[in-house]
């Protein structure tokens, strides 16, 4: 009863609220978005520039897939208050993480949510760094991996969000958002390799759009 | 039915969706008749017109002021389409911001029918105070790169797009019984049947190529059968819809597609400038919103004036 009133209160908030504000203010231009369909547990890699890269990719989703679709956000941020915790968990669909490194298995909320079939969306970036300024991929990504080695990867790569809203400005400004979403990947046991192959994806979904960085 | 079609903007708009009609019937039995050569774009171009002109005829025939506010989003999303395509500084952003204000600002000057603050607040007072925004970035290099792109921008999206809006405020007259909507509706019909003409003459019979530099699939061809098509239009049209004489309708047949063309041919060269084929994907088939209004952006304020010079 409590999961279906979340539901309901998840629906309303993207469907009525997000998704026609990001739709109208910002407008994405989104390429191979039949890559993009919900298959149970998965992870979805994407890049980190703004706060609002989860919203976005969340937005991308069939209202009815929502419920089984949870990204994956810094507890320190997302979690200040109660209020904000209840809110973030329940209606955003945020798995809070801890980064500051106190809790002895970090990782485990992931791979809850992995077990209940859900859809996980993560920033192997980590940080949001500057804006449109991709930093290294972190090792985070195959830890969750080395447990669960059937789970595969669908990266998207995404752009403009860091020029409408970057780190540090509360100020919105529109632009048109470039969202590119690439083929799944699968882990083979190296870390490394994988690290590698999202890289690769990234900066190759990256030069099949035209992106206008800053001067 | 029939009283429905007694107003004249009606059955303008009745005829555009016959025209259509039969567009549709045409890419159909051409789809059937040649099953093995791919014609997704021509079709979705088709299914596009129909979903814009279906947002189109809503905007003209529920209220002035909701096309006032259907021309204020078309300003938007294109001002939006070109500040994303073009290359900025990072200082330039909080500047963008204003930018957009104009936008609400000068839409309400239309919904007001301020006349004098309409033509003025852009070219006059938003020419001197975005420059004096942009000094207040502190920051000089590419200074007149960023005040020239912004300031270009916002008369083609904003000031120019505006004009067709402010259409609406003329009245109706004894001649004109169809008013403002009758002429944004004439001149949008032959701003975007001159852009068809051009491309189906150009696709039928274009040999001799008019400009290659800026934009190699335009011919000579395609131009006179756009300006000779969009002339006969304008003869069709101009009863019901416009209070002009038929010569007055044969030349501003000749002026759109004249100054179409060059509107076009403007925003390929800064297509080409910026090394991108569309400036969006917001409408399937076409591209960009600013890729649809191209030709009607720069047309729109030489057709206004020249119909306020003569007619109001």
């Amino acid at each position: 009863m409590k999961h279906k009133f979340h539901n309901i209160l998840r629906w309303a908030f993207y469907g009525v609220i997000v998704r026609p504000i990001l739709l109208i203010i910002l407008g994405f231009n989104a390429r191979h978005m039949e890559r993009l369909k919900p298959r149970g547990a998965h992870l979805i890699a994407a890049n980190h520039n703004s706060h609002l890269d989860a919203m976005v990719l969340m937005s991308l989703f069939k209202l009815s897939d929502l419920p089984k679709v949870k990204v994956v956000a810094a507890k320190d941020y997302f979690c200040r208050t109660p209020l904000m915790t209840w809110f973030s968990v329940n209606v955003i669909g945020v798995i809070p993480i801890d980064r500051g490194g106190e809790t002895e298995n970090p990782i485990q909320p992931m791979m809850d949510a992995l077990d209940q079939d859900c859809t996980v969306i993560i920033f192997p970036e980590g940080s949001r760094g500057d804006p449109e300024q991709q930093s290294p991929l972190k090792y985070g990504i195959t830890k969750v991996l080395e447990a669960k080695p059937d789970i595969q990867i669908t990266p998207v790569y995404m752009y403009g969000l860091g020029k409408a809203l970057p780190r540090g400005e509360a100020l919105l400004v529109p632009f048109v958002c470039e969202i590119n979403i690439g083929e799944p990947v699968n882990w083979e046991g190296d870390r490394t390799k994988l690290i590698e192959t999202l890289q690769n994806t990234f900066d190759a979904l990256k030069s099949e759009m035209e992106v206008k960085p800053w001067q | 039915m029939l009283n429905f079609l007694d107003n004249p903007v009606h059955f303008g708009i009745a005829v555009v969706v016959g025209l259509l009609a039969a567009a549709t019937l045409i890419v159909f039995a051409l789809t059937k008749a040649k099953p093995n050569q791919d014609f997704k774009e021509l079709t979705n171009r088709i299914k596009s017109w129909w979903v814009m002109i279906a947002i189109f005829s809503i905007a003209l025939l529920s209220s002035p002021i909701v096309s006032v506010i259907f021309f204020g989003l078309i300003s938007f999303l294109a001002l939006k389409e070109y500040v994303s395509v073009i290359p900025l500084r990072k200082a330039d952003r909080r500047v963008l911001f204003w930018a957009y204000l104009t936008i609400p600002i000068q839409y309400i000057l239309v919904a007001t029918n301020q006349y004098g603050l309409f033509i003025v607040f852009i070219p006059v007072w938003v020419f001197f105070l975005l420059p004096f925004r942009l000094i207040l970035t502190k920051q000089t290099e590419g200074f007149l790169k960023s005040v020239s792109a912004i300031s270009w921008g916002l008369m083609v999206t904003v000031f120019a797009v505006s004009h067709t809006a402010m259409l609406m405020m003329f009245p109706a007259t004894g001649g004109n019984a169809a008013g403002g909507s009758g002429l944004i509706l004439f001149l949008v019909i032959l701003n975007q049947g001159n852009d068809v003409a051009q491309y189906v003459w150009g696709k039928m019979l274009g040999k001799h190529k008019i400009v290659p530099d800026v934009s190699p699939n335009k011919t000579w061809e395609g131009f006179l059968g756009g300006v000779g098509t969009t002339m006969v239009m304008a003869v069709l049209f101009h009863s019901f819809l416009t209070p002009f004489s038929i010569p007055f309708a044969l030349f501003v047949g000749a002026m759109l597609a004249v100054t179409g063309f060059i509107g076009d041919v403007t925003f390929s060269a800064m297509k080409r400038d910026l090394q991108i084929k569309d400036a969006g994907a917001l409408i399937p088939g076409h591209g960009g919103i600013l890729d649809r209004i191209d030709s009607l952006s720069l047309s729109a304020p030489l057709f206004f004036h020249t119909v306020r010079f003569f007619y109001y």
